[in-house]
């Protein structure tokens, strides 16, 4: 335990930043660019953790515990969302037949 | 090479992964993938509560609905719609744009401390169980409540409509 501790005391905590900015990116892309369903709620899950990981990234910088609660909370938060949210795909699949998110445009005029 | 990068590499290529890849099936196991190497970040943050719930809680059960709703839709035949390459691009160049402008940001800020844990034990289930039922505990109450009724909005919603009697 303790050298896998000393291995991130030489880590500055913007390389921290840069990383969760990377994994936030490539959600967002995901979210762009795909139009499965299910893909890009695993892209809005992968945006959520990425903000996980820099709340907990901060709180260890900080000395404040109070961040890793919020992170418990959006953990709470993430799986309420995804129930709902795999029941609504599961509701839009037997009305449309398929998870295309194109084929769902008719709130769009 | 310090044990950070390496995980890092592996987190970024993962994610990469998870997008990209056609199959939703690979999508997920890539997925899963990626949280084990966002626990060992967790681990080596020595937020050992937060390791365990992210291993149970994301690739135990929330991974497992996510496959599960796969199997249950059959659609691991390679039934992928494909949007047209002008909006892939501009999709590509819009979240590229994101992220240049954050890194510039943080560039801008100049050069950071190394991250120190300054409480060793700052993650262990001891110290963060008594702030999340003291300091916390209405908002965790209220956390329970908002499971509550997600669970009923789910079940409600996946039912199937009865036909309407006229």
């Amino acid at each position: 335990m303790e050298s896998l501790l000393n291995g991130i005391k030489v880590v500055p905590l913007n390389h921290y930043i840069i990383l969760c900015a990377i994994i936030f990116s490539i959600g967002v892309i995901g979210v762009l660019t795909r139009r499965n369903a299910i893909v890009i709620f695993m892209s809005v899950e992968l945006m959520l953790n990425s903000v996980n990981l820099l709340l907990t990234v901060f709180s260890a910088y900080r000395g404040d515990a109070t961040g890793q609660v919020f992170v418990f909370f959006i953990m709470a938060l993430a799986a309420a969302e995804v129930a709902v949210g795999l029941a609504i795909i599961v509701m839009v699949y037997r009305n449309t037949n398929s998870l295309d998110i194109n084929v769902l445009n008719r709130l769009k005029w | 090479m310090n044990l950070f990068y390496f995980i890092a590499f592996l987190s970024i290529l993962f994610a990469l992964l998870v997008i990209f890849s056609k199959n939703p099936v690979h999508s997920v196991l890539y997925l899963i993938l990626t949280f084990f190497t966002f626990t060992i970040h967790y681990v080596l943050l020595n937020a050992q509560f937060l390791a365990i719930v992210n291993f149970i809680v994301y690739m135990g059960a929330i991974m497992v609905l996510f496959l599960f709703v796969i199997m249950l839709l059959n659609l691991n035949k390679d039934t992928e719609p494909v949007k047209s390459s002008l909006v892939k691009f501009a999709g590509i160049i819009g979240g590229a744009c994101l992220l240049v402008v954050i890194v510039a940001a943080v560039k801008a800020l100049g050069k950071s401390d190394p991250v120190i844990l300054k409480q060793a034990d700052l993650g262990l289930v001891k110290n963060l169980g008594k702030i999340l039922f003291g300091q916390f505990l209405l908002p965790f109450e209220v956390s329970s409540l908002l499971l509550f009724s997600a669970m009923v909005g789910a079940v409600l919603l996946a039912t199937k409509d009865k036909p309407v009697k006229a």
